[in-house]
């Protein structure tokens, strides 16, 4: 039994949103907190469940046109996921849940569905699909390393005057106005899909950091290597 | 068979020709190029091919081309068979594989599920048989959702007989549209993509194979074929002992699958069962290759599902190879090895390699899999002991390795 003290991980809606790899996510904040010795509880939340509202980290990932409105419809009549950020959690919102934390987003057919309002923004079906390696440099608040991933999607997403963009990309479509994703207190949102964390291990940091506060380093060879020969491979090509 | 008009016997043989001419000069197997050149000239040619021909079609994410292989064989007790037996499950490929075997009145097509609608409109095929849908090369394979939509649309209205897994909610409800289905118990090892209702979004209630949904009427259709481990049952009850070669549950279900489609051609269980226990490998799939005392057993794996029937497969009592690449065909994002559960590895030598090792060497360091770094698979090879070992590939990697071997099938 994990401890009350334990780091929780919230997973939200895998049975909607978890088209892509993203189960990566929770495995490499567990496996970065896990390591420093902070002891972690992972909660995986279905479509049909309630979303607690005691998370420490909450992780939503990416899906079909479908389950993104069916999950935008969800979290709307729930409210947990509210009440989380509301208290301070922090939130990752990957690919088609980052379009839903907007105020809209392009449905099946292109028409505009409501979104949660969590983030300042809204997003629309953009006029092709941007599939392809992303490389993004970090807004210098944030104090990250070159953002690096992979992205596949429609959406358009303009960012309001309450959210500030991640980054800007120098490879790739992201927002699809020359930036890539937003940010706002502890919410951020990324159109790299999939195990974004896996690829950006100081983006994982930053998201514990939020809530356990300094973190002691670790030997990330592993993922350097992997960051090292994407950023060469994509940059040369 | 009825002649085929002149412009199609032409556009037939040129295809032919070419088909010949891209073996000869090792470019590959001819059944693209041979089909395109053939469609270039006559575009309405698969029409035609198919004209006057008993057809089945095969389409799923995983076990297509040795589904198919197996339907084949049974087909055989009827007479010629025409097939697409390389995996070149496109239009081209069809067109290929029809001309080869003019004369065959029977024909299996491998087809690749976003071709399927098309392929079932131009064909009038009278039989179609889908096993599973399951996440797969999103990059460029598209949502299997709206798939499983195009299937429902195509099969409405038409007189096809289906033959289904009803394990597989999403087939489910992509081939229930259609005016006949036999529903064969085929089991669904990966279940991730199916926990919400097709049909309304809803929860789906799972008990053993059984599932329901929770808020509409929409549930698992009563099989009139199962698998039952090493078992197959048929509409009559009667239970027939498989003894496949090939390994694994996924073949076994493959197999259930194949003699439900024999049946609706008219070949009972006990001239179609003989002929699949024939079968040993499928265009390299459980073929066996050896250099220098290593045996090594080659696991064709593209996708999450695909893996987790590999595993099913390897013996755990043996080191084993992974290869990943991400080309083309395989997908160029390698996300995918984050949805799958690498654990069951632990306590095996486990060898890493492949053209994307970098981004399996990080996952199985966050599963706790201790591993070796391989630059290439002849070096992983070679590190092994004398004797067996599996190995588990994607798409172009497994073809590497085959290429290695002399394109071992």
């Amino acid at each position: 039994m994990p401890s009350d003290s334990a780091l929780r991980i919230v997973w939200i809606y895998p049975d909607l949103l978890s088209t892509y790899g993203d189960q990566g996510n929770v495995l490499v904040l567990e496996q970065r907190a896990q390591r420093r010795g902070i002891e972690t509880e992972t909660i995986h939340v279905r479509s049909a469940d309630p979303v607690p509202e005691t998370g420490d980290v909450y992780l939503i990932g990416g899906g079909e046109d479908r389950p993104q409105i069916l999950a935008a419809e969800r979290l709307r009549r729930d409210g947990g996921l509210h009440r989380a950020v509301a208290g301070g959690a922090a939130l990752l919102a990957v690919c088609a849940g980052y379009q839903i934390m907007g105020s809209r987003f392009g449905g099946e057919e292109g028409q505009p569905v409501d979104g949660i309002g969590l983030l300042d923004i809204a997003s629309s079906r953009g006029p092709a699909r941007a599939v392809g390696e992303l490389v993004a440099e970090v807004d210098a608040a944030l104090g990250l390393p070159t953002l690096t991933g992979f992205e596949n999607h429609m959406g358009v997403t303009h960012l309001g005057p309450g959210v500030r963009a991640l980054s800007k990309t120098s490879v790739g479509v992201g927002n699809g106005d020359g930036f890539e994703g937003c940010y706002a207190g502890h919410v951020v949102g990324t159109y790299l899909h999939g195990p974004a964390l896996a690829r950006n291990p100081a983006l994982a940091d930053l998201l514990l950091s939020w809530r356990v506060g300094e973190l002691a380093p670790l030997d990330d060879s592993r993922y350097e290597a992997l960051r090292q020969e994407r950023l060469a491979k994509v940059l040369q090509s | 068979m009825t002649q085929l008009p002149l412009r199609a016997q032409l556009a037939s043989a040129l295809g032919r020709s070419a088909a010949t001419l891209s073996r000869m000069t090792g470019r590959g197997d001819g059944s693209v190029i041979g089909g395109r050149v053939g469609l270039l000239l006559e575009p309405d040619l698969l029409r035609k091919l198919a004209r006057d021909r008993k057809l089945a079609l095969v389409s799923a994410t995983n076990g297509k081309t040795t589904t198919t292989r197996l339907i084949t064989s049974a087909l055989l007790e009827l007479g010629q068979v025409a097939t697409n037996a390389f995996g070149a499950n496109m239009p081209a490929g069809h067109v290929s594989a029809l001309s080869q075997h003019k004369g065959a009145p029977y024909g299996v097509l491998e087809v690749d599920e976003k071709y399927l609608p098309e392929v079932l409109n131009t064909t009038g095929a009278g039989v179609v048989c889908l096993m599973n849908l399951s996440r797969d090369q999103m990059d460029r394979a598209g949502e299997i959702w709206l798939l499983a939509q195009k299937w429902r649309r195509a099969l409405s209205g038409k007189p096809t007989h289906v033959i289904a897994n009803c394990d597989d909610p999403l087939v489910t409800w992509g081939a229930s549209t259609a005016a006949k289905v036999t529903w064969v118990a085929g089991g669904q090892r990966w279940k991730e993509d199916s926990w919400c209702c097709p049909e309304c979004g809803g929860p789906l209630d799972r008990k053993d194979a059984d599932w329901a949904c929770r808020e509409c009427t929409f549930h698992r259709p009563e099989p009139q074929w199962a698998v039952d481990d090493e078992v197959a049952v048929d509409p009559r009850g009667q239970r027939w002992q498989l003894d496949l070669q090939l390994p694994g549950l996924a073949n076994r279900s493959n197999a259930v699958m194949a003699l439900a489609v024999a049946e609706a051609f008219g070949v009972p269980v006990e001239r179609a069962l003989p002929r699949l226990r024939e079968v040993t490998s499928v265009a390299g799939r459980y073929t066996t290759v050896e250099r220098d005392g290593r045996h090594a057993r080659l696991l064709l794996a593209k996708n999450p599902a695909g893996w987790l029937e590999a595993f099913d497969v390897a013996d755990p009592g043996l080191p084993i190879i992974l290869s990943v690449n991400a080309q083309g065909p395989d997908g160029r994002d390698t996300s995918w090895l984050w949805d799958i559960d690498y654990r069951i590895l632990r306590g095996r030598p486990v060898f890493v390699t492949g053209e994307r090792r970098l981004d399996l060497a990080l996952r199985l360091d966050v599963a706790d899999v201790p591993f070796t770094l391989c630059d290439s698979f002849n070096e992983a090879l070679a590190m092994q002991p004398p004797g067996r070992v599996d190995v588990i590939a994607n798409y172009t990697a497994f073809q590497q390795i085959r290429s290695e071997f002399g394109r071992a099938v």
